[in-house]
């Protein structure tokens, strides 16, 4: 129950992680068929019709089910302990972006059992998704279900940014901030800003199969192109809400194990946030093969490739932050190294994707499928699991076990290369993104099968680490406050897991690096920005739960034309919108005297 | 040292009372922002319009449609709503609650105006003219394009008749100022939507 009312950033960003792992297991799941459909020719494991149901959903659970929660979880764990802020500038807002996001996540995954789920690809192209050539509800539960999700996501990237820009303690200017929050920043700043487009673009597709509508119905005069439009004018940027988190995540990982502090740290920032409007720019090399002209394709070649730039600061930053650092090759570390390769490689096949001319060879093979498994899973899953290994102590009191912690990230990435490297000459011999499957003796049978066996090992490795959560738990909890002993930002100056209410005092920051500047002067603690005093704390509410519940219930309405349902769901959701209102809720204080008992969480 | 909380501000109510507790600063804040990822959604919607807008399949076109009167007179509404909502916000400085609730009044009495001219509008198109959303694909994204901003004029309405009661049943004070603040920055946002929507839609369809 104190889960289902908390608005504490700490346990949201717990619950975040909870949902995202199991959406990412449920995509795993699906993985492991596509692949295993796969592994030999002519393989009947799977209907045609399932392989593309499976396929849609993976793609689909994984991006906006999967990893964008477990970012959200990083973010919600760590960026108001970087600033220095007791919690996030909404606290409702926060517990009601998370329940957004579960129901609609949980109403895509019940199209399973209810008649069939989409199957359209997890772009949804039109007309492949319009009703002529998708008859089932699949489709609806695609465009209801992230339409609820991706309201979630809206809410949370608001608030992460009201959060950093008004909540950072004394001192942390801007050019202060570590770099995971600016990264979360700038994410934010891109959901904010591609968000609403999706948004747009799914209300359409609903409208046409649900309200019989013609905005991409040709013989009534609409434009089957204008789907791929929005969709990628959402759909680029989202690949960098994505990725630059995993910057963010590498830039903390590397510094506190190489013992330097970040190569370049200005420069990073100028490089995010260049990316971050760059990606907006280069939508249309998705759509390079539908006709948009020479000039267009030019335009949007150049500018893709552009990104390579700011993309490359930040890889030789890495390297020099490495170079000369006291290294060691903690599991943290391990993923934030192999990142690096990693993501270079899958950045190279951009840029040769982003070559106009090429792309008509590579487009819809699987040369595609390998290049954005390069970014997505070389480059943000590492920089998750990094990441993870690197906060769990502060997000649980509990340090991983490293052993555990290195056999899983050999299996990951050794299954990892396996799997998706030999999936570029797939792509180059002629295999389709998509086929379900193939024919004996066109010479796919080898590298497909490589493939497989490659992906079963990167399951044993998400498997070891999920047996080290499950050791790790049992174990007490006793984690000191800065278990890797070198760290520098200010998380690590606070218990692990934090109280309540993160700082007892807000601490004054002189510095980048701030911890780390106060450690080198010979302090042990932050010097305290305010007197000890009471503290204020929001107070816990099921609202957000239940409005969440209310548009779950309205969307299946809406799906299914039962207008009474619809509008019994809002209902429920514009009564709670109004309690909320009406009843101010002022919170609760923490007296001084009870930090020191109230210190450790439950 | 840090900024007072909405609970701490007991005393007479500041100047600007909608900046003077943090919370509220950053209600104002978060409000400028989700505004921004509502003006990406309108442009999309806009874009979306213009793309389809001679796309009239077998229905009507704009310029058989639209009768400019009926919309002159929705638009001139609106555009006075604003006004009267910034006279709210003026009488918000001066503390002047009475007159302030009085205006909000106004201001939702207008909105209600527009949305019966719209919904006037909606029935005679699909009535006499035979073009509803599933005409063409003009009149899908017409529909949907103004059918939208006509959900926020109905949303605004209702929200600021919610903050009329409030103000009725707690005063104005620090925590009341920034959510009225606000609903007036949404009920200016509308506006200048409308003021697209109507030279977009309406008078390019008339003369374009
Ligand atoms: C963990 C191991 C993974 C394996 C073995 C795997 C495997 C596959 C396979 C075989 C396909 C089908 C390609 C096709 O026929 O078009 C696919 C598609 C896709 N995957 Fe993965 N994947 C994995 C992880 C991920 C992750 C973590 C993400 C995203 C964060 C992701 C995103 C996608 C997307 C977007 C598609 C395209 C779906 C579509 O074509 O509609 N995958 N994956
Ligand atoms: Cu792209």
């Amino acid at each position: 129950m104190d889960w289902l009312t908390t608005v504490d950033h700490k346990k949201i960003g717990i619950l975040y992680l909870i949902a995202g792992a199991l959406f990412f297991g449920i995509g795993g799941i699906e993985a492991l068929l596509i692949r295993w459909q796969l592994i030999k020719p002519m393989n009947d494991f799977v209907s045609a019709q399932t392989f593309n149901e499976l396929i849609t959903m993976h793609g689909t659970t994984m991006i906006f089910l999967g990893v964008m929660p477990l970012i959200f979880a990083l973010m919600n764990a760590v960026v108001p302990l970087q600033i220095g802020a007791r919690d996030v500038a909404f606290p409702f807002l926060n517990s009601l972006g998370f329940w957004t996001f579960l129901f609609g996540g949980v109403l895509l995954n019940i199209s399973w059992v209810m008649g069939g789920a989409p199957d359209a690809g997890w772009t949804a192209y039109t007309p492949l998704s319009s009703k002529l050539y998708s008859d089932t509800h699949g489709v609806d539960f695609y465009t209801v279900g992230l339409q609820i999700a991706g309201l979630g996501t809206l809410i949370g990237g608001i608030n992460f940014l009201a959060t950093i820009i008004t909540m950072r303690a004394p001192g942390m200017s801007f050019m202060r901030m570590p770099m995971f929050t600016w990264t979360a920043f700038i994410t934010s700043a891109i959901i904010l800003f591609a968000f609403p487009a999706i948004t747009v673009g799914l209300v359409l597709l609903s409208f046409d199969r649900i309200l019989d509508a013609n905005f991409f119905d040709v013989s009534e005069g609409g434009n089957p192109v204008l789907w791929q439009h929005i969709f990628w004018i959402f759909g680029h940027p989202e690949v960098y809400i994505l990725i630059l988190p995993a910057f963010g995540i590498i830039s903390e990982v590397i510094p506190t194990f190489a013992r330097k502090r970040l190569f370049g740290y200005s420069s990073m920032v100028f490089a995010t946030i260049l990316i971050a409007f760059l990606g907006f720019m280069v939508w249309a090399h998705h759509m390079f093969t539908t006709g948009m002209g020479p000039v267009a394709n030019a335009l949007f070649s150049i500018s893709t490739m552009l990104i390579a730039v700011p993309t490359g600061i930040k890889i030789f930053n890495w390297l020099f932050t490495l170079w000369g650092g006291q290294i060691r090759f903690t599991a943290a570390n391990l993923y934030a190294s192999g990142f690096i390769p990693t993501f270079v490689m899958g950045g190279v096949t951009g840029v040769m994707l982003a070559s106009a001319p090429a792309d008509y060879q590579f487009h819809d093979t699987y040369f595609v499928v390998a290049h954005f498994h390069y970014v997505i899973v070389g480059g943000l899953v590492l920089g998750l699991f990094s990441g993870l290994h690197y906060w769990w102590p502060k997000m649980f009191g509990r340090v991983l076990d490293e052993k555990l912690g290195k056999i899983g990230f050999w299996f990951f990435i050794i299954g990892f290369h396996l799997t998706f490297f030999v999936q570029h000459f797939l792509g180059l011999m002629g295999m389709q993104r998509r086929i379900f499957t193939y024919l004996r003796g066109q010479g796919f049978d080898t590298l497909n099968l490589v493939s497989t066996i490659g992906a079963l090992l990167m399951g044993v490795g998400v498997l070891v680490f999920l047996f080290n959560v499950i050791v790790t738990t049992r174990k007490p909890a006793g984690a000191p406050n800065d278990p890797w002993e070198d760290g520098r930002t200010l998380e690590w100056s606070i218990p692990s897991p934090p109280p309540e209410y993160n700082f007892k005092q807000i601490p004054l920051v002189r510095g980048l690096d701030a911890y780390w500047k106060e450690k080198m002067a010979g302090h042990t603690e932050m010097t305290p920005a305010e007197p000890v005093g009471s503290i204020h704390m929001p107070s816990a509410s099921i609202l957000p739960f239940v409005m969440s519940a209310g548009i779950f219930v309205a969307g299946l309405g809406f799906m299914y034309h039962q207008y009474v349902v619809l509008v019994l769901g809002l209902v429920i959701t514009f009564a709670c919108m109004a309690i909320r209102s009406l009843y101010d809720d002022h919170g609760w204080h923490i007296d001084p005297e009870e930090t020191t008992e109230k210190g450790v969480k439950e | 040292m840090s900024a007072p909380h909405a609970e701490q501000v007991t005393s007479a109510l500041p100047h600007e009372p909608e900046k003077a507790t943090l919370e509220g600063r950053n209600k104002v804040l978060a409000f400028w922002l989700f505004l921004g990822g509502e003006a990406v959604l309108f442009g999309t919607l806009f874009a979306t319009f213009l793309a389809l807008r001679e796309q009239i399949a077998d229905g009507p076109s704009a310029n058989e449609l639209f009768k400019l009167p009926i919309v002159a007179a929705a638009t001139f509404i609106l555009l006075v709503s604003s006004l009267t909502s910034v006279f709210a916000i003026q009488a918000m400085h001066r503390g002047n609650k009475k007159s302030l609730s009085l205006w909000l009044i106004v201001t939702v009495i207008l909105g209600l105006g527009f949305l019966g001219l719209e919904i006037y509008e909606f029935v005679e198109y699909v009535t006499h003219e035979k073009f509803g959303m599933t005409t063409s694909a003009f009149s899908s994204a017409f529909y949907t394009l103004v059918g939208f901003h006509g959900a926020h004029v109905l949303f605004g309405v209702v929200w600021i008749s919610l903050l009329i009661g409030q103000l009725a049943k707690k005063g104005l004070t620090v925590v009341t100022a920034p959510k009225v603040y606000v609903s007036a920055m949404y009920w200016h946002f509308i506006d200048v939507v409308w003021v697209f929507i109507f030279t977009v839609v309406y008078l390019l369809g008339k003369v374009g």
